[in-house]
């Protein structure tokens, strides 16, 4: 080998590890993450969330409360590599969809238990916002911030207030 | 968020009160009380830069992935923060309640984004019937 493929070799080795290594890690921790969403999400199962805008008449609610949750979730650089392919050819990035459902269960997630803490039972009109945030001084990489909010009532045939 | 030194404590801690007492919620109408009179929309905003030393840990996380923290906490705060303008607004107009309240986030450099809360300031009472 002469010395300019040597060259090429440290170059393009140097980033081949970096996407191998990210992909392990990332997916690991990727896992790990939704692993910790589905075990919290299962604790606050009995906090009812709608997207209605106005409060059904039959329920007798408390004062209302303003809740809610956000999370800022960054992708890992095999993600963005492997996005960067599907950019050529065109089609689904689904490194990219489970980018924003992760960070987005885990801002819904937060509004429940933020709901909760409060003595909330029922959580009316939730929307939901996405912002790209620039982290770690650019470089293309991603990371969104996803908000979830929604006003949190207590309903009160079982007696409980708001606080 | 107050001044306690122009207030004095005792009407800082009067403030505080009444603005816990101030109804916050981003339906249109509270549910046995009706809208007395609306003050029109109130709103509060914050512009907030990041931490370049927070930015360390962020940018090791955008090679592995994952939630960053710093970042979500900064975002957090600082849109309580707008809240907490909105609210105080709200209270000069004499309001005790703000409805249909969004959130709107802007991201302006790489570095900074503004973060804005706006609503309708309302006067609202009990109910007669219930």
């Amino acid at each position: 080998m002469d010395e300019q493929s040597i060259a090429s070799l440290i170059n393009y080795g140097g980033f081949a590890v970096l996407v191998v290594l990210t992909f392990f890690i990332g997916s690991v921790i990727e896992r790990r993450h939704f692993r910790r969403i589905i075990k919290r999400e299962k604790e606050v199962r009995d906090i009812m969330v709608f997207a209605i805008r106005r409060a059904p008449t039959d329920l007798v609610l408390s004062q209302p409360k303003l809740v809610c949750g956000n999370a800022v979730i960054s992708v890992d650089y095999f993600k963005t590599f492997a996005a960067g392919l599907r950019g050529i050819i065109g089609g689904r990035i689904g490194s990219y969809e489970s980018l924003f459902e992760r960070a987005r269960r885990e801002a819904m997630l937060r509004m429940k238990i933020e709901a909760r803490r409060h003595g909330g039972n029922i959580v009316l009109n939730v929307k939901f916002e996405t912002t790209r945030i620039y982290s770690g001084g650019g470089r293309g990489a991603i990371s969104v911030e996803a908000l979830a909010y929604g006003t949190a009532y207590s309903r009160s045939d079982d007696g409980a207030q708001i606080h | 968020m107050f001044d306690f030194d122009r207030l004095g404590l005792s009407e800082a801690l009067k403030y505080l009160g009444r603005a816990r007492n101030m109804i916050i919620s981003n339906m249109e109408e509270v549910p046995g009380r009706r809208v007395v009179q609306h003050l029109g929309v109130v709103q509060g905003s914050t512009v907030k830069a990041k931490n370049v030393f927070r930015d360390i840990g962020a940018s090791l996380k955008n090679l592995v992935g994952g939630e960053l923290k710093s970042y979500t906490d900064l975002i957090n705060e600082s849109r309580r923060e707008a809240m907490d303008r909105m609210g105080q607004e709200a209270e000069a107009l004499g309001a005790n309640a703000i409805l249909n309240v969004r959130f709107s986030t802007s991201t302006i450099t790489q570095g900074a984004a503004e973060l804005l809360a706006y609503g309708t300031a309302v006067i609202v009472e009990e109910q007669a019937d219930g």
